[in-house]
């Protein structure tokens, strides 16, 4: 310290007085001067140094009686601790924050701009991430207790497109006996095992094919949500929901009351200290308008499609988990599979060129289904590998009149993955997906993902 | 349909009318206080506990057994300073149990009544995993099991005031015989005063305090990280010149380290049960107290 302000000094004088002046004489007075000045210094610095070392001197003396005097009273002192860190600041009622960042390089030998399933018009982000470099969704999290009744979460998502959206934003009331959980705004369907599941959270880069399919990724809604756990040693978990029902595969309604309803129930328990499992039912009961899309018929013409009517999904879900004494550090395994049936009947209309007004209305019916199965074994601290297959059934339409435009014939679109990821922490993931889909008649996509997640701030949740 | 909703109406209906039970019914997060509560409860309180010696309590799972369990919780006894903080708030927020929620009479911690060791200076993920209380393993001081009792004992007769009085005799029975056991092994733990050792993870603060025990090295090089060979290295370099006795790891951890660094240092393994369930002999706190010491002393031999 005290060299850099001697030297800064001596080279400040320097400049100050010119060259040709410097004779002896003025040298040696010179020379004086700057002693004489960086001694000043030198003492002035070495004051601040002796108090400032006596202040910590004393701050020590100060924690180590405080320790002392907290061991030997024990409990009274202890408590009396909380009290002396009292909150000062507002922000010490800040909200937990987290934040979720995520990348994918992809690798895709189809467009992913042309991505279809056939016989699945699902909307929503269900196409892979653009070929190349990208970041993924964002996550925001924010969440706290209200008051002593309401406990509160904000999720946005922020789109790499730069847009956001508000994920969940949902209160929940945490004070009411006899186990039961009302939550209200909107929120992730707990239908199904991964619906309510962040996608962070996944094991998969992507979610699997029965849920792009028959709900566009996720189902979300605004609306309200009871769930009851039984007060029973084997866990047992009922649940319904009441929503707008404006996302896939419902549509805005433009409507007072009700546009979906869901109902699920979930069991789960321990088999030894090993082995864990959760099952369930769900239903999805939704009453599109317009669900409008576009549909290549039997001409191979891109065609306007709007369908109007109910759309019906029941899901069957089942997780099993293992981990050696129960402890998932070093080697752990997990296996799951959802199956989900959907019967929509209703309207449909089918317009190829409105100009010319080629248009049909028909009634249409189909019974369609799809299934996943997927298992993660980390063979090491750190490093997992995983495997799923996925496949849809898209029956066979009943078109009625339309049958003349539009082709109904069957084909299973299907998918084959395999993923390595390498955990650096709880808070970091890297992820390497290999993936073949056959998800229209005659096309194969071969896939490859490098996908990083990466979370800061609060601790994550550990979810089954 | 029609009889499946019979039949869960039927035992919902089954599920609300049964009385409410007449013992206290405890959630504890890890067997130690799961074993307290049973010293201090004896057959007025059904504890359950969360998780088993083998388990490393940071990372568990929100699994549907324990939200069934904190579901029909009296009381939920944690450790706290963010030890279970992966998985107890999301375990009681879902059991929708609103009276163990914290700042409820039904939900305690201990790590407020003991004095907490390592605070860490600087809060930062890149230090590994750090809790912002300072270490959250207090159950290897015997001391901290008694500074933990007696709130636990006032809390158990608060919710149970009917056997208020029993509880108050067992924790006085209990006080009495903890504090000769405690006596006891400081005696026979003289000779561990100063011995240097080796730790796998920073799990043993408490009981390196306690019992004067030297803290030479951690083979994780940041808490929560697994050890790398090349950290191994480091730490076997920095052992040439203090002769270290032992290296010692809790029963649920993975022996792959310690192992390593055992067999080129010359140096004993030392498998500490850690908590209540870890080995055969640690029983209950006693027999866990006992374990730990005798195993120490012949490490330190």
């Amino acid at each position: 310290m005290r060299t850099p302000v001697s030297a800064a000094l001596v080279a400040a004088l320097c400049f100050t007085f010119p060259a040709h002046a410097a004779n002896d004489a003025d040298l040696a007075e010179i020379r004086a001067q700057v002693k004489q000045m960086k001694e000043t210094y030198e003492q002035r610095i070495a004051a601040l140094e002796n108090r400032l070392a006596e202040a910590e001197k004393t701050a020590i003396k100060a924690e180590k009686t405080a320790a002392r005097t907290e061991a030997g009273v024990g409990q009274s002192a202890a408590e009396a601790a909380p009290k002396a860190t009292a909150m000062t600041s507002a922000s010490a009622f800040n909200p937990a924050i987290y934040a979720v960042l995520q990348g994918v390089y992809a690798n895709l030998s189809q467009d992913p701009n042309k991505y279809a399933i056939h016989g699945f018009v699902p909307s929503g982000d269900i196409a892979p991430a653009k070929r190349g470099f990208s970041i993924a969704e964002s996550e925001l999290g924010f969440s706290a207790n209200v008051d002593d009744k309401i406990y509160a979460n904000l999720i946005l998502s922020l789109s790499p497109d730069n847009s956001v959206e508000v994920e969940e934003a949902y209160g929940v009331l945490t004070a009411l006996p006899g186990g039961f959980r009302p939550k209200f705004g909107r929120f992730l369907s707990s239908i199904g095992y991964l619906n309510d599941q962040h996608q962070h959270g996944w094991d998969f880069y992507d979610a699997p094919l029965p849920y792009q399919a028959f709900l566009g990724g996720q189902f979300r809604s605004d609306g309200l949500q009871l769930k009851w756990v039984a007060p029973t040693d084997t866990y047992l978990e009922l649940g319904a929901e009441i929503g707008d029902g404006a996302n896939f595969p419902g549509t805005e309604r433009n409507r007072n009351g009700v546009g979906n309803y869901a109902m699920y129930a979930h069991a789960g328990g321990d088999i030894g200290a090993s082995h864990s499992w959760r099952a369930g039912v769900s239903y999805l009961g939704l009453k599109p308008r317009d669900r409008e899309y576009v549909q290549v018929d039997a001409a191979g013409v891109d065609s306007q499609m709007a369908f109007s009517g109910k759309s019906q999904l029941a899901i069957a879900d089942f997780v099993w988990k293992y981990a050696p004494n129960g402890n998932a550090q070093n080697t752990n395994f997990k296996l799951q599979g959802e199956y989900f049936w959907r019967k929509e009947s209703g309207d449909l209309t089918y317009d190829r060129d409105g100009a010319l007004g080629l248009t049909n209305d028909s009634s249409y019916a189909s019974r369609q289904s799809g299934w996943y199965l997927q298992s993660v074994y980390q063979f090491m601290p750190q490093w997992r590998f995983g495997v799923r297959y996925d496949q849809l059934a898209t029956g066979r339409p009943d078109y009625g009149s339309n049958a003349a435009y539009l082709d109904s014939s069957g084909f299973n679109p299907k998918r084959y993955a395999a993923m390595i990821d390498y955990t650096t922490s709880e808070f970091g993931r890297f992820r390497l997906q290999a993936q073949q889909s056959k998800l229209l008649p005659d096309l194969t996509d071969n896939q490859v993902f490098l996908q990083y997640i990466l979370t800061l701030g609060a601790h994550a949740a550990h979810k089954y | 349909m029609n009889r499946l909703l019979q039949t869960l109406a039927a035992m919902i209906l089954a599920a609300c009318a049964t009385p409410a039970p007449a013992v206290l019914n405890v959630f504890a997060s890890v067997p130690e206080w799961g074993a307290l509560v049973e010293e201090l409860g004896g057959d007025k309180v059904k504890v359950y506990t969360a998780t088993n010696a083998l388990q490393d309590p940071h990372r568990i799972e929100a699994r549907p057994s324990l939200i069934a369990r904190a579901r029909t919780a009296d009381l939920v006894v944690a450790t706290g300073a963010e030890l279970e903080t992966g998985w107890l708030p999301l375990v009681l927020r879902q059991s929708g149990n609103a009276r163990v929620l914290p700042g409820k009479a039904g939900y305690f911690e201990a790590a407020p009544y003991v004095r907490m060791l390592e605070k860490p200076d600087r809060l930062d993920r890149a230090e590994g995993d750090v809790h912002p209380g300072g270490n959250p393993h207090i159950q290897s001081d015997a001391r901290n099991i008694a500074r933990v009792a007696a709130p636990l004992a006032a809390r158990l007769a608060e919710l149970d005031p009917a056997n208020a009085a029993a509880y108050q005799t067992r924790h006085k029975a209990f006080s009495g015989r903890w504090s000769t056991a405690i006596a006891n092994w400081e005696r026979q733990a003289e000779p561990l005063r100063g011995v240097p050792i080796l730790v796998q993870h920073k799990a043993f603060a408490y009981l390196e305090d306690w019992l004067g025990l030297k803290q030479i090295a951690a083979l994780e090089p940041k808490p929560g990280v697994e050890p790398t060979t090349a950290h191994l290295s480091a730490v076997l370099a920095k052992l040439q010149q203090p002769p270290v006795k032992m290296v010692l790891r809790a029963a649920y951890q993975s022996d792959r380290a310690s192992r390593w660094i055992a067999e080129r240092a010359r140096i004993e393994v030392v498998v500490l049960p850690f908590t209540v369930g870890g080995n055969e002999a640690a029983k209950d706190l006693f027999g866990l107290f006992e374990d730990t010491i005798q195993r120490l002393l012949k490490g330190a031999q």
